[in-house]
């Protein structure tokens, strides 16, 4: 598979080849699908419909099917929340590798980026799915992770004795969830966002127990969304909303970033400790602190090559 | 950073060991399942009261609803930046309202008493003083060493003289924050809008909530899932 192939660069190409593609692996995950949503259809009264279940693999689309699919979703999500959803495939934009920078130095801890994230992502409310997770660490131990806590809540932050660690999605180079997914439902874009078909995912969590730094959610029950809250302008890979039995995580706000927007943890964040920018382009803020700056990756030993970079501003 | 990235090259798994491999998950997560029911979650250690509650966003709206591309236009071309007013107290400017020149001149060192008697002064030394920044004569505008009159819109000026180093990276975009446009025109807030100039330290600030811990996620309540059109 080519890089090309990974996304929908050019909507205007023709079909898939459909190279690599295992169809008696799908017809079989299919037929397996399908019965287990007749028995869901008759114990719950309600299943999703056949079209939906014949839908191929994002990567498999051609671009009428796509046109398709993004309508049918646009329609579900229109009747589900009463109001216009946009769903956009947006391929990646040529030259752009994203990277991610954070600096440990200003970080305070406040949870700022964990409800914007929330609130941009479409993520369950209750059940409470977050992307972000913001480990409060003792200082004397640097980034050891052992006695880190999601949980503090003191009156305010940040506290002498802590530093604060936001942990989300590391967006490796070599990603250790895409390798173990068993149906290729989750892959590493040409802009180097590791993105999650939510209709194709089967819900095996096989990339959650392979992620070596826990960024990867599941939708255990039906996600709750409030439909004031939906944010409206969501992408297929992205923040469309989810359905019950898919994995999630962070996409470094795909539906915005391919549009050049910054995402948006980085926009509310009050200490700016948050950067991102294409780390094919010299003079973006990300490769001026790799050059200049104290640099680190979570778990670096284990060879994943985030793209998650954690500096020191000091 | 000079490796070039590649998309994965794997080929898709041939259909027996995918099933093989599937099975052999299904049976391991069970185990993994009984195992973690068993042994109680290790997870929970730590949280506070607050955790065991989902907040949702929409509770901060007030704190998180901002959209800083508005105003931004997004044909402008790259380099374009702006830089929202100077975050003056109302009514505060122009100081010339009330600074007019006549009269003035006391650059004695003294406690305040007539005005400005909310400005504490903890910035870097005993002997820092008003005059150090701002001008005796045109208030209006700051002073740096040299002499020099520059606007409020660029403080940045007076604040790099003394920290060379925090300027430099603040001009890279490494300290302090732009939003905006990653690839276009984007807006930074001036060193003044994230310190107070007179007491730079950052105040510390609330949290928003913790997660809610493992042990108290719940299904969603009756009410919320009739609001979200429940289960489609
Ligand atoms: C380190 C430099 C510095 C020193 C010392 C300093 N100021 Fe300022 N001051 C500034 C800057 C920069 C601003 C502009 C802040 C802004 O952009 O809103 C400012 C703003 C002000 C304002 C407007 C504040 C507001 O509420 O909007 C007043 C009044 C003021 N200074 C008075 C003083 C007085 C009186 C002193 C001495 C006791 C003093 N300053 C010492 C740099 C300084
Ligand atoms: C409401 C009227 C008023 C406004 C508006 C005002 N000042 Fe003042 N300011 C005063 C008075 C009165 C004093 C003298 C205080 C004293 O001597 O006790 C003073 C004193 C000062 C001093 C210190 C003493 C000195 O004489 O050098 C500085 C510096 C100063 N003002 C700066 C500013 C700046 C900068 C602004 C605008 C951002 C500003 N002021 C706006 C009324 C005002
Ligand atoms: C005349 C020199 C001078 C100017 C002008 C100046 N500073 Fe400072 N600043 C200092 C000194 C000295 C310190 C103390 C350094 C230290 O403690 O290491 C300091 C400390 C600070 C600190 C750290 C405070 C802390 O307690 O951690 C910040 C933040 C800061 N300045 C911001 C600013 C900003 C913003 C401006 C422009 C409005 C500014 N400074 C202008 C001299 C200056
Ligand atoms: C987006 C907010 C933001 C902006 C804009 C910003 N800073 Fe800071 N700065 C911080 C935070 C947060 C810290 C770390 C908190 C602290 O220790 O007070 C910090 C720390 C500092 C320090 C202390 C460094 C240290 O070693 O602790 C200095 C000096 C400083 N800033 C100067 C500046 C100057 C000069 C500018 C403008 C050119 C600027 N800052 C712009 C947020 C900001």
């Amino acid at each position: 598979m080519s890089p090309d192939d990974a996304t929908r660069q050019d909507p205007a190409a023709g079909p898939r080849s459909g190279e690599g593609v295992d169809v008696g692996r799908r017809a079989f995950l299919k037929a397996a699908a399908m019965g287990a949503a007749a028995i869901a259809a008759v114990a719950g009264g309600c299943g999703p419909r056949a079209e939906e279940f014949l839908q191929k693999n994002f990567r498999e689309l051609s671009p009428a099917e796509l046109a398709r699919v993004l309508a049918r979703l646009e329609e579900e999500y229109a009747r589900k929340y009463e109001k216009k959803v946009n769903v956009s495939a947006t391929g990646a934009l040529p030259g752009t590798v994203f990277g991610y920078g954070l600096d440990l130095s200003r970080c305070v801890g406040c949870r700022r980026c964990v409800y914007a994230c929330a609130r941009e992502n479409n993520t369950s409310r209750a059940p409470q799915t977050h992307w972000i997770r913001v480990l409060q660490v003792p200082r004397e131990k640097g980034v050891d992770l052992s006695e880190a806590n999601a949980y503090y809540d003191p009156p305010a932050v940040p506290e002498e004795r802590f530093a604060y660690l936001p942990v989300a999605c590391q967006q490796c180079r070599k990603p250790p969830c895409v390798k173990v997914c068993p149906v290729k439902a989750t892959w590493q874009e040409p802009d180097g966002v590791v993105v999650v078909d939510y209709n194709w995912c089967i819900g095996c969590r096989c990339c959650m127990a392979a992620c070596p730094y826990g960024a990867r959610r599941f939708n255990w029950a039906e996600p709750s969304l409030p439909a004031a809250e939906v944010n409206p302008d969501t992408h297929y890979l992205g923040n469309r909303p989810r359905m019950k039995g898919v994995v999630e995580k962070c996409t470094f706000c795909l539906q915005r970033v391919r549009q050049g927007r910054y995402p948006a943890c980085v926009e509310i964040c009050p200490v700016g400790a948050r950067k991102f920018g294409n780390l094919l382009d010299e003079k973006s803020e990300l490769r001026v602190l790799l050059r200049e700056k104290r640099v680190l990756v979570l778990k670096e030993d284990l060879g994943t090559e985030p793209k998650f970079f954690y500096f020191y501003g000091t | 950073m000079t490796r070039t990235y590649r998309a994965t090259e794997e080929p898709m798994l041939p259909p027996a060991s995918s099933l093989a491999i599937l099975l052999l998950l299904f049976f391991g997560m069970g185990l993994l399942a009984l195992a973690s029911v068993m042994l109680g979650r290790s997870e929970g250690d730590g949280e506070g009261e607050s955790a065991s509650v989902a907040h949702g966003p929409a509770e901060f709206s007030a704190l998180l609803e901002e959209d800083f591309t508005r105003g931004l236009d997004i044909a402008a071309r790259e380099g374009e930046y702006r830089v929202p007013p100077p975050p003056f107290s109302e009514g505060i400017f122009p100081c010339s309202d009330c600074h007019t020149g006549a009269g003035e001149g006391d650059a004695k060192r003294r406690a305040l008493e007539a005005a400005h008697t909310e400005i504490r002064l903890e910035h870097g030394g005993e002997d820092r003083w008003c005059l150090d920044c701002h001008d005796l004569r045109e208030r209006d505008k700051l002073r740096l060493a040299n002499g020099t009159l520059v606007p409020f819109e660029e403080s940045y000026r007076l604040c790099g003289q003394c920290h060379g180093d925090k300027y430099r990276d603040w001009r890279s975009g490494i300290h302090g924050k732009r939003t905006g446009y990653w690839n276009g025109p984007k807006r930074y807030l001036l060193c003044a809008h994230c310190h107070n100039p007179h007491s730079p330290r950052f105040k510390p600030i609330r949290p928003l909530p913790p997660p809610v811990s493992p042990s108290h996620q719940a299904r969603p309540a009756a009410g919320v899932a009739a609001e979200t059109g429940g289960g489609s």
